[in-house]
């Protein structure tokens, strides 16, 4: 099972790379982007483990090593089967 | 007193603060590897500078894991005396020993110059040997240093007189532009409320000569020497 996590900035804390990726976009022209957050991905690929198991690995892994939950969030999905090479 | 200086891959800083502690201050000090399991006794333990595992995932976030950082946990909950700079800061925040967290400053650039620091708490191990007001010239070097900490915690980091130097100027006003890296009520040395553990960004190894331009980082380690 491939899993991918999103750790995001939570909306309290200010962002400083986020705001200097919007001020650039606003520079190329793109004036309707109103905010930009800036986060990290990761995917994850487990062995053997349920649905069940995930929703109980994922978050402790999140909340344990991928995200600092002072200032970060995150969400997760499952992906669909790893795509052959 | 003897010191214990812990190494990490990545550790940049940990013969600087050797050095000082050893030659300069003719403490007995040891060196620490992350990954043994023993403390050799050491009444002061130092998380010296650098960039632990690169910085990977978030700077501290490995080395919290390192298997050394069990006996120094278990150190400082017997009340022992442990010191991280700059990049031990980082993994003390990491590790929970400290409140709070590290983000980019607020310029997004690394800085790496003289800053000014006043002490507001002299009552401490680490700053026994200051009056309160006193201004310490101590240069820092970080990318991560934007100390943050919920407006809850921070009342609390207040009431409790956690926050030891603050980012200031030459006469220890604050003013916007001396919290160089945007940090939390401008933040620059937190202890732990219990007063053992202490945390701060700017590098005392590194301003504990004349002959590098100032040897106020001394104040930090004869306040320990003393205690």
């Amino acid at each position: 099972m491939r899993v991918r996590i999103l750790v995001s900035f939570k909306e309290s804390v200010l962002d400083p790379q986020g705001q200097t990726v919007k001020n650039a976009l606003l520079t190329l022209g793109y004036s309707s982007v109103k905010d930009v957050r800036q986060g990290k991905v990761f995917e994850i690929e487990f062995d053997g483990i349920s649905d069940e198991d995930a929703r109980r690995i994922v978050p402790e892994i999140a909340n344990k090593v991928l995200a600092n939950p002072i200032i970060e969030k995150f969400a997760w999905e499952i992906l669909g089967e790893a795509k052959q090479v | 007193m003897k010191f214990g200086v812990v190494v990490f891959p990545g550790s940049n800083c940990d013969h600087d603060t050797y050095y000082v502690l050893k030659d300069v201050l003719g403490q007995e000090t040891v060196l620490l590897w992350h990954k043994d399991h023993e403390l050799k006794g050491v009444d002061c333990v130092v998380l010296p500078g650098g960039f632990s595992y690169g910085d990977y995932l978030r700077s501290g976030a490995i080395a919290r894991f390192s298997p050394l950082m069990r006996e120094v946990r278990e150190h400082a909950e017997r009340g022992g005396l442990v010191l991280g700079i700059c990049n031990g800061f980082q993994v003390l925040l990491e590790l929970g020993l400290l409140p709070g967290a590290m983000l980019r400053n607020k310029n997004l650039k690394f800085l790496c110059q003289f800053v000014h620091l006043r002490v507001d708490n002299p009552a401490t191990p680490f700053t026994r040997l200051a009056r309160r007001g006193q201004v310490l010239r101590i240069p820092i070097a970080h990318f991560d240093g934007n100390y943050f900490a919920p407006p809850e915690s921070l009342a609390e980091l207040e009431e409790q007189d956690q926050i030891v130097l603050r980012y200031a100027d030459e006469n220890g006003e604050l003013t916007g532009e001396t919290n160089v890296n945007g940090s939390t009520a401008a933040v620059a040395g937190l202890i732990s409320r219990r007063g053992n553990v202490m945390g701060m960004m700017p590098h005392p190894e590194r301003a504990s000569e004349s002959a590098l331009g100032s040897g106020d980082g001394r104040l930090i380690f004869e306040s320990l020497i003393r205690s």
